[in-house]
Formats: C-alpha cells, structure tokens, sequence
C-alpha cells in the first residue's frame, strides 16, 4: 500500500441525480479515491452504408484504484466500444475520457501509445496474440515495451494459468482456451493501472474461468489495478465491486 | 520497445519462409535483368570509350580517299613536303584484330604516347591489351597495357605495314595549328577529301539504339520483378495487419511503426538486390558473346569478351530496386497511417477497401488509356514513343484488376449451380491477392505479343528486302580502276548484265550520305520497291533528272519525294522515289552512273552485281581470267545467309530477355499463390465442411489459376498489338530512321496464350497439391478458433 497524493480540482452541483464537475481544490491521500478511469458524456456514433447509428449516448462513470466493474448489456449494445474508447484505441465523438489523470482528447498518437504501453492493459475478445512470436514472447511482449519484464512475475502467472507446458509453441498451435490464457497472461504481466477485459472468460470452462478471475483479482489486490470486464457471465459479474448495464446507448 | 517490435516484425518472416523467399526472388529477379543489361551495356560503352580514345576517333578532321581505302605512301610524302600537317596511319585488321599502325614520330597528341619508357612500345613492338595480345603474339612482340581498347593493337607505321605486306595508308591525320599559307588539297592530293571530326558517327552513336533496346527490355522485366516485390509487401501487409493492430494496441506509436518497418523492408531489399547484382553478373556474362557478336555484326563494333564489376551498372541496379521498394512500400505505409487501430484483418473487409480502390484504378487507367491517343497525335520524338508506352503499359496494368472483377462479377451473375457461384465469389474474393500477379503476366505477355511481332515483322519485310536488294547472282568487288574496266568489258563481252556500283561519302543536307551511282536497268526496275515514288520514276532516275534516297535520308533530312536535293554546289536534283533499307544506319542518295562520273570523275565501279544463270562458272572465269582474288567474289546465297545470320543473332538477347520476363511473371503467380494459401484456409474450410472435397478443391485452384491467365492472355492480346504498333511506327522509326510494316502471327500469338496457360497451370500446381494434403484436422481447427 502505498500513498499517492492528488490534487485536484472538483466542484459538486448537485442538480437531481446529475453531477456536474467545474473544479474544486481538495487533496486526498488514500487510494481508493485515485480516479484511474474517468467517462464523462462520452457519445460514439458509427455509420453505416445507410445512415449514422449512435452507440453510445451519453456515457459517464468513474473507477477508481484497486475497483472493479462489470459491464453488461445485449450484443451490439455498445460494450466493446466503450471498452475500445477507456483503453484510448478510438476516439470518443463526444464528451471526455481521463485515465491515469489525464483527458485523451489532448493527447497526440505517440502519448496515447505511451498510456497504452504503460499504464493500460487490453484483453480483447479476439485474443490478438502475435501470430509469428511463441507464448513465451508474447507473454512477454507488453511488459518488455516499457521497459524489463519482471521475469519472475512472468513465471508465476504462467504457472498459476496452467501455461507451462506452451510455453515455446506458436498461438496456431493452441486452443481458443489456451489463446485467451495468454492473453490474460500477456495483460496481467504488464502491471498496468488499468486492465479492460472483452469477455475474458468467454472461451473457458467454468474452473478456468473461476482461475482466471481469480488471478485478475488478485492483481487488483496487490497492485491496486482497476480492472473492468465485459462480460454476459452473472456470476463473473457478481464478483465485481460494481455493474454497469449499457442499453441503448445508456448506462442504467 | 524498438529491440521487441523489431523482433515482432521479423519474426513474421521467419514464420513465413516462402513469403521472404517471394519478397527476395523478386527484388533479385527485378535487379538482376536490368544490372545484366545495364553490365552489358557499359562494358560496352566502356570498349567504345576506350577505342575512341586510344584511336582519337572524333578528335580530328582527317584526310581520306573519294574512294577506296588506301593511300599511296607518296600523297603524304607530297603533302608533308608542301607543308601539309598530318600523320599517316594504317586502320586494317588482322586474325580479327584491328591494327592500327601510327608513325611515332608526327602521331597527334592524345594517342598513347608510344615513346615512353619503360612499359611503351619501341618501332619493333605492338602495344594491346591482355586479350588482344594473345590473337597477336606470333606475329610481333606484344607488350601489353591495359589501357588499350580491346580487339586493337597499336604499333609503329612501319612494323604494320610489313606485317601486313603493303606499304601504303589507310588515311591521314590533319593536325591542329596548320600552317596558314599551303597550297590546296585539291591541287595537292586531288583524290583525297577531308572528313570533319563532327562528322564522324562514332560506334557509341551507331550503337545507341542497339542499346538503348536492350535497356527498354531491362526496364521491362525490372517492372514486372517489381510487381512481385508490390505483391509480396502487399500480402505481408495483409498477414501482418492483425500483428500491426496488436502491436499498436499494446502501445507502439506510429512513428515507431513506421521507421521499423521501412528500416526492415529496405534491409531486406539491399539484401536481395545484392543477390540479383550477382545474378545479373552471370546473365550479362552469358549474353555478353552474343551481344559482341551482334555488335561487330551488325556495327563492326568490338567489345571486350570479359565482364567487369563496374560501379555504374550495379549501383544502378541497387538504387533501383531500393527506389522501387520504397514506391511500393510507400503506398502501404500510407494504409498504415490510415488504417484504424482496430480495423479488422478479416479478408471480406480487404474486398471491401480494395473496392473503392479499385474504382478509382479504373479511372486513373482509362484516363491513361485513352490520352494515348492524343499523344499519338501530338508528340514527337523518342521520348514520345516511350511516354505513350509507358501510358499503355501503365494504364492496362491499373484497368486489369477491375476489369477482372467486373468479368467476374457478370459471369456470376448468370451463374445457377451453387458450387460455381461460390467459385466466382471466390475468385473475386482472391483478386486483392492476385491482382500484381495477374498484372505482371499481362505485362509479359503483352511484351512478347508485342516484340515478337516487331521482330517477325522486321524479318519477314527484311527478306522480302534482301530478296529485292540481292537480285544479282554475285558480287564482285576490284581493287583497281584497270581492274574495273576490265571485269566490265569481260562482262559485256559475254551479255552478262552488270550493274556496277559507284560510291563515295558526301554531306548533304548537313548529314554524312553515301552517295551511289548505279546503272539503272532492268534489274533494278524489276526487283526494287519503293516505299514512295513519283509516276514513271524510274526513267527521270535513269535520265539524270531525279535521284532515289533511302528512308534513313528522308526522315533525317526531312526530305521526301517531291524535295529537291542539293547533291553538291552545282546539281541540285528532286527525289523521285524512297527506298526501304533496313538495317542500314546510314543515309544514301542514288544517282545514274553518268551523273556520278560527271560529278566524280577519278572515281570508278569498285563494286559490281552480276547476273548470271551459273554463278560457279562465271566465278572461275573471272578468278582465272582477270585475276581477280576468289575472296572478291561472293555469290547472293552466301550474302543472304550472312545477312539473316546477323539478323537472328542480333534479336538473340531480345528473345532471351523475353523468355526470362514471362519466367518472371510466372514466379510472381506461384509466389502469390503460395503465399495466399495459408489465408485461404479459413476461407475453405467452410466449404470442405459442406461437402466439397479437398481434390475437388484442388482441381478448382487449378481451373481459377488457369481461367485467369487466359482472360489476362485475351486482354494482353490488343495491348501487344498496340505496343508492336508503337515499337514499329515511333520507337523504330525514332531509333533507326525506318518503319517497318506491321504483321499479325495469330498462330504465334496462340502458341504464346499456350505457354501463359500452362506456366498458369504449374505455378498453381503446388499450392493445389498442398490443399488436397491438407489435413482435416488443419480444416477443422479453424471452427475450433471460431467464436
């Protein structure tokens, strides 16, 4: 545990259930008050051949250190993007992303990449492993962009995700199960501030899952890393601190 | 994060070995034709460089004989004693040398100072290069210096000229800073005439386009090498896509992306372009014989027999397959910078964006397609023949890959049978991947279709040419004005028609002619065609009222029939008619023997045409007789043989140049094929699931393989037609000075779609192979990995 002192500012007009932010000096030393993630009416629309459909309408919430979120909805409802805009992979239409501190829209490609690098850590639904590099070095790979992985760190979530023995071998190699395993892996490896995961479990029978999760719980523990999921699985999401359901562009 | 995301890109290749084996192969193949005949090109130009500097060839006016080639040694002697500055020397070749005899003594600065010791030569020794002086050894002592041009050895005036066994010069040398009082050359030496140093046409010029030939083919086949680098890159970028998406994901910025990538691919191309400068040394090295042998042929020009490692043809090589890939490379950097971070890698997405492409494609190459036209009409010179090939080259290219999509498209539409809907489907599906292949063999078959009906034009006009040209049974050549008479009047005697031949070289109209008398007679009426005449032209030539010119004339001096032509300061003439004479690079005016003799009268027939029924017999008699050298003599037959020899000799690169590049574009398919095979999995396994069979699946590889190279033959078919017209009627005429009429070879053309088809049909082989031993458990891991 350790102590981090923020300054910043907040001013809170209580209008009905809104809450509008202005500034407001104040100065918090314990953890579970540092705002890792922050969406303030963030609004995403996509066109189709036809016309423009609006994903997101409005979305606004907080997580902080050491929290973890459930987000939920039906397919197409909006999840993947919203999980695609904290992780600054897309650009918000509208509103205002903050993570570690700092807004998104006022940072350029190369600082971006650097909160990705550093401070953020992705599990998408795909996996996304590095075709042509083994488990091994795709593990690795995260943690090795900013700087030296801690092996021994490395070591342990291998042998807790029951990868051991793929260690040397290429993704074509493995199961859609095992895939994901290193993709949690690769995530959690990195030690970021924040993890966001696209149906992390969605491949895994139920005690791997259940394993899963548990690694992922216990790295929020022990680094103080706000973890968000997206998930369909009730139980899963009964695990986390707190839910979110998007429907119709709107968190509920 | 460099060190690990460098390790991310290259590790792709070597997970894919055949891929970086494409991307390879083709930058060395790319390279390798074009160093190959850029090496032969400067080897020659090298040989030219270093005889007109060892000889002075250009430096100086000189002093020749109105005919003949030879000067008696008491002409110099009178023109030193009147005050005349010149030098003699001796130009004559021996057991295929040329030797060049110079008198060390009055030799012009800029020859080799032969006087120098310790490595010059003395009055008793020949001076050549490794190479020569081996032809020469038995003959004289040697001494060799490699500075000397190859197939010349240069010794002292008096050496050559026992070794040759004749004491007269072959032309004199007028020295700068003449005296200002000395009497005329016409009261001196009145058989003798000066030649400009601005007039000669040195080898280098008389070469030229012979080289610039084979440059445009290197060109080529360098084009369509680079099309399997676009195409390699282009699937790289593909496969790599998802890789690239990760890796941005995980937080590697752009401009870190970005100078990795080109740092890699332009590695690779340094590696590979030095793999085809290699190359292209063997290929020059072996082409090289054919081409010396051209070149002395046709020019009389020597080249050295040995190929050196000259920084001008492989630093070109290299420069240009880096600029090269880095064209290539830089319209997928650009897709990079613009693809979203999250854009999907999935194949239906690549048809998607390619679509748009594609239209825009159609556009730019209708646009070029259709400005050839125009330029046709506008443009003038070499450089517009070139630019309205490379219109056509390039516009065909871009309108290939939507007109295949719009073909198939069409075809699927009327399409029932579910199994063939989806092969079209497919085949569209695979176009993105296919498209630089496909372009590639267009543009070698169309390059064939194209040279090889210039060069079966060019042979077909060019014996119809000697047929005309070579009407007499023999030819006999004198060597003195007695001689001359003599054969005549021994000709005469018997009724045999003789057509003598009176020449020498003039300016007209400010370019060096070679001005013929001929006596016109039924021979000529008869055998010769000409390309543009006025009525009844034959009786004002042979009245002395008009004269005939060659092609190369009329189009350099821009003088047609109609156009007077000023034969010297006194006669000026209209031409009556224009006569093809291919492969000729000099221009020629004819007039009537009689004109000539009254222009010329000290001139006499050196050369003679002689009809007769029994050449062999006639030949003995006048050996017999007149004493006339049997070598003097040579019979049609032996003419035309050594005419179309050279002939096919010279096209013997070309035709070599042309096979290689349809190997090339063949390559580039089998590449292709292979390197699409690992992507086409997820796209099969679908099918093979829903009851097609692997071998089924195979063959329809093949059968897409080989319906494509035959809508590509189709389409290459009017493009080789267009880019024949173009070589004929610009590029020929731009580079030589004559057209030649254009031939169609339909059964050539369908024996060229045959070889497409079936190169198609092998490059598809092994990747069809590989399909039908796929495993089903390889099939099946696909659903596993599905979500």
């Amino acid at each position: 545990m350790h102590i981090n002192f923020v300054i910043y500012f907040k001013i809170h007009v209580n209008l009905s259930k809104l809450v509008k932010s202005v500034g407001a000096i104040y100065i918090k030393p314990c953890k579970e008050f540092i705002m890792v993630l922050r969406l303030e009416g963030v609004k995403k629309s996509f066109r189709n051949s036809e016309e423009l459909v609006p994903v997101l309408q409005g979305v606004s919430f907080d997580l902080e250190a050491g929290h973890t979120l459930a987000l939920r909805g039906e397919s197409g409802s909006g999840k993947s993007t919203l999980l695609h805009i904290a992780g600054a992979l897309e650009a918000a239409d509208a509103g205002r992303v903050w993570v570690s501190g700092k807004e998104l829209s006022q940072l350029d490609d190369g600082a971006r990449a650097q909160l990705r690098r550093t401070d953020i850590a992705l599990v998408f639904q795909q996996f996304n492993l590095i075709p042509s590099l083994t488990v091994a070095a795709n593990i690795a790979f995260q943690s090795a962009l900013s700087g030296t992985p801690d092996l021994g760190h490395i070591k342990q979530i291998v042998s807790s995700l029951g990868l051991l023995e793929q260690m040397q071998k290429y993704p074509e190699a493995l199961s859609g199960g095992q895939q994901q395993r290193v993709a949690i892996a690769r995530a959690i490896a990195a030690k970021p501030k924040l993890m966001l995961a696209d149906e992390p479990t969605g491949n895994l029978d139920e005690a791997t899952a259940e394993n899963v999760l548990d690694q992922m719980l216990k790295l929020v523990a022990q680094t103080g890393t706000a973890l968000m999921i997206v998930t369909h699985s009730k139980n899963i999401a009964a695990r986390m601190n707190r839910q979110l359901h998007l429907c119709n562009g709107f968190l509920v | 994060m460099t060190t690990w995301c460098l390790r991310a890109l290259l590790s792709h290749w070597w997970r894919n070995p055949v891929q970086l084996f494409a991307y390879l192969a083709g930058l060395a193949l790319a390279t390798a034709l074009w160093s190959g005949v850029q090496a032969i090109n400067s080897e020659a130009r090298a040989s030219y460089d270093a005889a007109a500097k060892t000889l002075g060839e250009g430096q100086y006016d000189l002093l020749i004989p109105k005919q003949g080639n030879r000067i008696p040694q008491d002409v110099y002697i009178l023109l030193r004693k009147s005050g005349w500055l010149v030098s003699p020397v001796i130009d004559a070749r021996i057991n295929d040398v040329r030797l060049f005899g110079i008198d060390l003594v009055t030799s012009a600065t800029g020859l080799p100072n032969l006087a120098k010791e310790p490595s010059g030569i003395t009055y008793d020794t020949l001076l050549a290069n490794e190479e020569t002086a081996l032809k020469v050894a038995m003959l004289a002592n040697v001494t060799v210096d490699t500075s000397i041009a190859p197939g010349i050895a240069i010794g002292d005036i008096g050496l050559v000229q026992r070794m040759l066994k004749r004491d007269d010069l072959t032309h004199l040398i007028l020295l700068p800073n003449q005296p200002i009082t000395q009497p005329s050359l016409s009261m001196i030496a009145p058989n003798l005439r000066v030649q400009s140093a601005h007039t000669v046409t040195n080898v280098a010029q008389l070469t030229s386009s012979f080289h610039l030939n084979l440059t445009a083919f290197g060109l080529l086949s360098f084009a369509v090498g680079l099309f399997i680098v676009n195409s390699t890159i282009g699937l790289a970028f593909e496969q790599r896509r998802g890789m690239i998406r990760t890796i941005r994901s995980l937080g590697v910025p752009m401009r870190t992306l970005i100078s990795l990538i080109t740092l890699e691919m332009m590695t690779l191309a340094v590696i590979g372009a030095g793999f085809g400068i290699a190359l292209g040394y063997f290929i020059a090295a072996f082409l090289l014989p054919d081409v010396a042998a051209t070149l002395k042929g046709l020019y009389g020009a020597q080249i050295s027999g040995t190929l050196e490692l000259r920084a001008s043809w492989w630093l070109s090589g290299m420069i240009l397959a880096l600029i090269g890939t880095a064209l290539a490379l830089s319209s997928r950097i650009w897709q990079i910078i613009q693809m979203p971070l999250l854009a999907s890698a999935k194949p239906r997405a690549w048809v998607i964006a390619t679509g748009s492409r594609f239209r825009l494609q159609l556009i730019i190459a209708i646009t070029l397609l259709f400005s050839t036209v125009p330029l046709a009409l506008i443009l003038e010179g070499l450089l517009a023949g070139f630019i309205l090939l490379g219109c056509l080259l390039v516009g065909a290219a871009l309108a290939l890959p939507p007109l295949l999509g719009g073909i198939l498209t069409v075809v699927q539409k009327y399409t029932v049978a579910p199994v063939w809907v989806w092969f079209w489907a497919d085949t569209r599906q695979q176009l993105p991947g296919l498209s630089l292949a496909l372009i590639a063999l267009l543009l070698a078959v169309a390059a064939n279709i194209g040279v090889s009906t210039m060069v079966s034009s060019f042979r077909q006009t060019f014996i119809e040419f000697l047929d005309q040209r070579l009407a007499p049974e023999l030819f006999v050549e004198v060597e003195t004005a007695n001689q001359s008479a003599a054969l005549e009047i021994f000709l005469m005697n018997r009724q045999i028609e003789v057509l003598p031949l009176l020449t020498t070289q003039v300016v007209i109209a400010d370019l060096p002619v070679d001005l013929y008398g001929i006596r016109v007679g039924q021979t000529y009426r008869n055998n010769w065609i000409f390309l543009d005449n006025t009525l009844n032209a034959w009786d004002i030539i042979e009245s002395g009222k008009a004269v005939v010119v060659n092609e190369q004339f009329a189009r350099r001096a821009d003088l047609w029939v109609g156009n007077l032509v000023q034969v010297n300061r006194d006669l000026i003439l209209p031409i009556a008619g224009v006569v093809g004479d291919y492969g000729n690079p000099q221009g020629q005016v004819i007039i009537t023997e009689r004109t000539f003799k009254d222009l010329y009268p000290n001139l006499y027939a050196s050369k003679f045409g002689v009809r007769t029924q029994d050449a062999s017999f006639l030949r003995t008699q006048i050996v017999n007789t007149l004493g006339i050298k049997n070598n003097a003599i040579i019979n049609q037959v032996g003419i035309k043989a050594l005419s179309l020899e050279v002939f096919e000799r010279t096209f013997v690169v070309t035709s070599a140049l042309n096979v290689l590049t349809l190997g090339v574009a063949s390559f580039a398919i089998l590449m292709s094929l292979l390197t699409l095979a690992d992507l086409r999995v997820p796209q099969l396994a679908p099918v093979w699931a829903l009851g097609l069979t692997r071998r089924r699946l195979a063959w329809l590889e093949l059968l897409r393989a080989v319906l494509l190279a035959g809508i590509v033959f189709v389409c290459a078919i009017p493009m080789g037609l267009a880019l024949a017209w173009i070589l004929l009627t610009i590029i020929n005429v731009e580079a030589f000075g004559w057209q030649l009429p254009m031939y169609l070879f339909p059964l050539k053309y369908l024996e060229l779609g045959g070889y497409a088809l079936i190169a198609a049909f092998l490059a598809a082989m092994w990747p069809a192979v590989r399909l039908m031993r796929t495993p089903p458990s390889t099939l099946l891991r696909v659903f596993a990995s599905e979500r």
